[in-house]
């Protein structure tokens, strides 16, 4: 056959145009993105078998229920637990994110010792052997005393060993970090007698007066707070939020109250005044007062006048006036304290003071109030065997009452007051005020072992870490505390084998007394910590290994409480703010960003707002009055009499003018980049202000000045 | 109609704003569930994947009259015009990777048929749509948490919400398995849905009145009347969707009390808001 030129082209243009239509150029596009996307690289998660399995949350003291879903052995998403008594299958971001923290890469993966500034590995009976060797020498030269501890909390099993270690060892140096149950507990034993706690029926109240407790930005039980906010709404009932700036409780609030900060106390102060003044008080309850009702009274009608108060907060007096009348005249209102997420820094009078309008509208254990009674104890340990060393160690005087009261003593003394030091689930060289001067406390203490699943600010300034298995790794019962008005233990179950060369807490205590001699071998007979749960449980037991919590009391508290109010008649002063900038510094918190021990993870910093962390920056907020010809995102240098830092601006119609807020749990500097070196730590900018009368850090922020950078 | 479009679902959800408190357990939730990557930096929220991503809306007033909410945004599975499935992104996808769902009214992605072009992205008025600049990389270990349910996406893929589309396989799976005809309205809950705190997210079918997100939005069944293009229109005066007047018909409600936040959902020439709301929230218009 002739090719001809005319032939040519039909053949050609035939070939394009049947070509065109087969389906040869879709397929093309198909598999080209295809298979320009099958990298090796990109990880195909292994398929199995689907179980799931409950447990408890410890990364804050909210004690959730979980269930957690597994592929096989592989645990793949936390979730909460339907019919738990606290959370009821609600669920936070920082539980939901619970599987980072197992594999993080700041984790610490095997016992570390230091040398000189780097750590080395090794073996955990090295390990164990070289902590109880110093501590046998510091016991061995008749100074028991000097062995301190901090961990998180005062209940529970693993908190219960620590205690119990160093009262065997003879020290009665057992510290816990600031927390709302702390302070609760503070509060109670001020008010009602010590041994007491206090607890909120958020449920069911019907007026909420909050001075600052951010009940939706994680105070007290997060996700408990969460289902009463959204209860509130259904139920009609009212949330009058004082502080001073428009917090995401503020906004969610039916008012909203500014307040110049640290005015609070006088705040609720002045709204007993207008409360006794206009007779709303219960006169039932009133009688009842111990401490000289007569004298407060006479002091609050003295010198909490309206107008002066008025004044004193920013707040009007018609304004003031009505929230106590509307609060006294509820069904069932009730007060609740704790700035922020409850834990930071807080002054004893404010919380007294707020906790007496509880009691003067008489409120206390009744429905939708206050709930006074005394902490559950579920554990009971067999009693601990004391040698004379133990014995006159213990009976010393605590070096002071508040952790970092601890570290002001060590760095004020030339000798060594602490000479070995154990820190449990705290990271005080970040979360307390001014970590300058905590980090150097660390440095004048000579052995400090560190607890600490993740290489944190506290343990590299450790000389041994000792790694613990994370909370999915692991059995432990776990309390319930924090506000909430009902008290529940739940059980946290180890729900896949431990990732890295990690041990349980409560097990290397074990460990640890065994390899001493004395009154600390003795009272540490068990074999292992499940062991000694077990036995410390009792008849608890039982029910809490097959149901995997207990409720210890739940519903109105059928007992009498007494209120003693002579903290108030001595009328204590208020703290003020260090420094003389021309703006306070006050601290922000937020639910997306937790700021005690546990950093976030990185879930969680990815939904960080950018108005709060922008690349390397933290982003302060101002009030676009305060600005001064600032805009958005300068950049500024912020002073305090502590520290500086590098900032950004963010103007917000949301904050008084005069203020700066900060986000609090930023500025991190550990090992993970997905978390760390973003920001800067607010606690490296303010320092502790002791409130005269309660020896508490009541620093609720610092003045500052900010200039163009 | 034929038979098998009178049992279609139409799956959507409503979001109460004045319950949400912008916690964010949603959108870890989302993440985790459907193993969104994450990356060092994440505060350039333009390049930041967040299927479920939170907003901050203001009322604009000063000091102390300022007011705040949070507004979750999802995929908001737009039935497009007259709700006959053409959602703008189907509509623009030459790759056929994304695609209506017209037995549940959800749009699809298929990571593997997309090639990037990001044609939807730029249909999408709802910025719900992310690319994926980088390919995805997990710490060391930390893949073992992955979920087999949903595969981990490559660079230069476009990924949006699914509504958990594999639950809703599950759920179907196991009916089936049970020897039941459909799904109970408990079987198939998104993962944010089932992780808020504050219970403000309600996901169910909106064709089924049995269903709460039924009984919360009362959707209406005919297009509306100044604008044929807008159907399922809410009949709860609280009840709002997104630009709703775009006639892109999302199924993903909102409900709020506020005047205000309810006029955040579109905007609106001075004046014109009170001209056009009305007992039906904000009336759309053509």
């Amino acid at each position: 056959m002739k090719v001809d030129r005319r032939s040519f082209l039909g053949l050609g243009l035939g070939a394009v145009a049947g070509f065109s239509v087969s389906p040869v150029l879709l397929k093309l596009t198909d598999d080209s993105s295809i298979w320009t996307q099958n990298w090796p690289w990109t990880p195909v998660p292994v398929d199995g078998e689907v179980m799931y399995e409950s447990s408890v949350c410890s990364l804050c003291p909210g004690s959730c229920g979980i269930s957690i879903r597994k592929i096989d052995d592989r645990p793949v998403k936390i979730e909460g637990l339907t019919e738990y008594p606290i959370n009821d299958g609600g669920a936070c971001l920082h539980g939901i994110s619970g599987l980072q923290y197992l594999y993080d890469p700041s984790r610490v993966k095997t016992p570390l010792k230091k040398n000189g500034d780097k750590f080395e590995e090794i073996s955990w009976e090295e390990a164990v052997s070289l902590v109880s060797g110093k501590l046998a020498d510091i016991r061995n030269a008749g100074t028991p005393e000097k062995l301190a501890c901090i961990t998180d909390k005062n209940t529970g099993s693993v908190s219960g060993l620590f205690k119990r270690l160093l009262k065997t060892f003879g020290s009665p140096n057992f510290y816990i970090m600031p927390s709302l149950e702390s302070y609760l507990e503070l509060t109670a034993a001020s008010l009602h007698g010590k041994g007491t706690t206090i607890g909120f029926d958020l449920d069911n109240s019907d007026f909420i007066l909050s001075f600052g407790a951010g009940i939706i930005e994680g105070w007290g039980s997060p996700v408990a707070c969460f289902k009463a906010n959204a209860s509130r709404k259904e139920r009609g009932a009212t949330l009058c939020q004082i502080e001073p700036r428009l917090s995401n409780t503020a906004a969610n609030a039916d008012r909203w109250v500014p307040v110049k900060p640290g005015t609070e106390a006088d705040l609720a102060l002045g709204m007993c005044a207008v409360i006794l003044k206009n007779n709303l008080f219960n006169a039932a309850a009133a009688a009842g007062f111990k401490g000289g009702f007569n004298k407060l009274t006479a002091l609050l009608q003295n010198d909490y006048p309206l107008s002066k108060i008025s004044e004193i907060t920013g707040i009007k007096e018609a304004d003031i006036e009505d929230i106590a009348t509307q609060f006294a005249k509820a069904k069932m209102p009730v007060a609740v304290f704790g700035k922020g997420r409850g834990d930071g820094s807080q002054s004893l009078k404010e919380l007294v003071a707020v906790h007496t309008l509880n009691c003067l509208v008489g409120n206390i254990n009744k429905e939708g109030g206050a709930f006074v009674q005394p902490v559950k104890e579920y554990l009971e340990f067999p009693e601990e065997t004391m040698d004379d060393i133990a014995d006159k160690g213990f009976a010393q005087a605590k070096l002071s009452l508040y952790v970092h009261d601890l570290f002001d003593k060590v760095n004020a003394s030339s000798q060594p007051v602490v000479e070995a030091l154990l820190v449990y689930q705290s990271n005080p060289c970040y979360s307390l005020h001014d970590t300058k001067a905590v980090k150097q406390a660390f440095g004048k203490i000579p052995f400090v072992v560190s607890f600490s699943s993740f290489m944190d600010e506290t343990a590299k300034e450790a000389d041994i870490i000792l790694p613990v298995h994370t909370f999915i790794e692991r059995l432990e019962d776990i309390p319930s505390g924090a506000g909430l008005s009902k008290a529940v233990v739940g059980l946290s179950k180890p729900v896949v084998k431990p990732v890295f060369n990690t041990k349980h807490p409560g097990d290397i205590l074990i460990l640890i007394a065994k390899a001493m001699d004395g009154s600390v071998a003795q009272s540490f007979e068990w074999e292992t910590f499940d062991e000694c749960l077990e036995t410390a449980a009792g008849d608890t037991w039982g029910d809490l290994s097959e149901n995997g919590y207990v409720i210890l009391s739940e519903g109105v508290p059928k007992i009498p409480h007494e209120i003693d109010i002579s903290f108030l008649s001595k009328a204590p002063d208020s703290v003020q703010p260090t420094g003389d900038g021309d703006l306070l510094l006050i601290p922000i918190d937020n639910m997306r960003l937790p700021s005690a021990a546990q950093a976030a993870s990185p879930f969680a910093v990815k939904t960080v707002s950018d108005e709060e962390l922008k690349g390397k920056d933290t982003v302060v907020e101002i009030n676009p009055k305060t600005a001064k010809g600032l805009k958005n995102y300068d950049r500024v240098t912020l002073t305090t009499p502590v520290g500086t830092a590098k900032v950004m601006i963010h103007l917000s119609e949301g904050i008084m003018p005069g203020l700066v807020g900060m986000a609090k749990g930023l500025g991190h500097s550990f090992d993970n980049k997905y978390v760390s070196n973003k920001g800067v730590n607010i606690n490296e900018l303010i320092g502790p202000v002791i409130e005269s009368g309660s020896g508490l850090d009541a620093a609720f922020g610092i003045k500052a000045k900010i200039s163009k950078a | 109609m034929n038979k098998e479009n009178i049992k279609a679902h139409k799956f959507g959800m409503v979001i109460d704003l004045d319950k949400c408190t912008g916690c964010g357990s949603c959108m870890v939730s989302c993440m985790s569930e459907n193993n969104v990557p994450f990356k060092e930096d994440e505060s350039n929220k333009k390049d930041s994947i967040t299927w479920m991503r939170v907003y901050k809306l203001t009322n604009g007033k000063s000091f102390p009259d300022t007011e705040i909410v949070y507004l979750p945004r999802p995929c908001q599975h737009c039935g497009g015009k007259g709700d006959h499935g053409h959602s703008p992104c189907v509509s623009v996808c030459p790759a056929t990777a994304t695609d209506y769902g017209y037995d549940t009214g959800i749009v699809s992605q298929i990571y593997t048929r997309c090639f990037g072009c990001r044609y939807c992205m730029g249909a999408c008025p709802y910025h719900a749509r992310y690319f994926n600049w980088w390919d995805p990389k997990w710490p060391e270990g930390m893949e073992k948490y992955l979920s087999p349910n949903v595969s981990p996406r490559m660079r230069g893929v476009v990924e949006k919400c699914s509504f958990c589309y594999h639950r809703y396989q599950a759920a179907r799976d196991k009916a089936y398995y049970d020897g039941r005809e459909d799904i109970e309205e408990n079987e198939y809950q998104t993962a944010c849905t089932t992780a808020c705190p504050a219970g403000a997210i309600v996901f169910g079918d909106l064709n089924n009145p049995a269903h709460r997100v039924h009984e919360i939005v009362k959707p209406d069944p005919h297009p509306a009347s100044n604008n044929p293009n807008v159907v399922g229109k809410s009949r709860n005066p609280n009840v709002f969707r997104l630009l709703e007047r775009l006639g892109t018909n999302p199924k993903v409600y909102y409900l709020s009390e506020r005047e205000w936040v309810r006029k955040a959902g579109d905007n609106y020439l001075e004046g014109e808001w009170d001209k056009i709301k009305n007992h039906h929230g904000s009336e759309s218009h053509g």
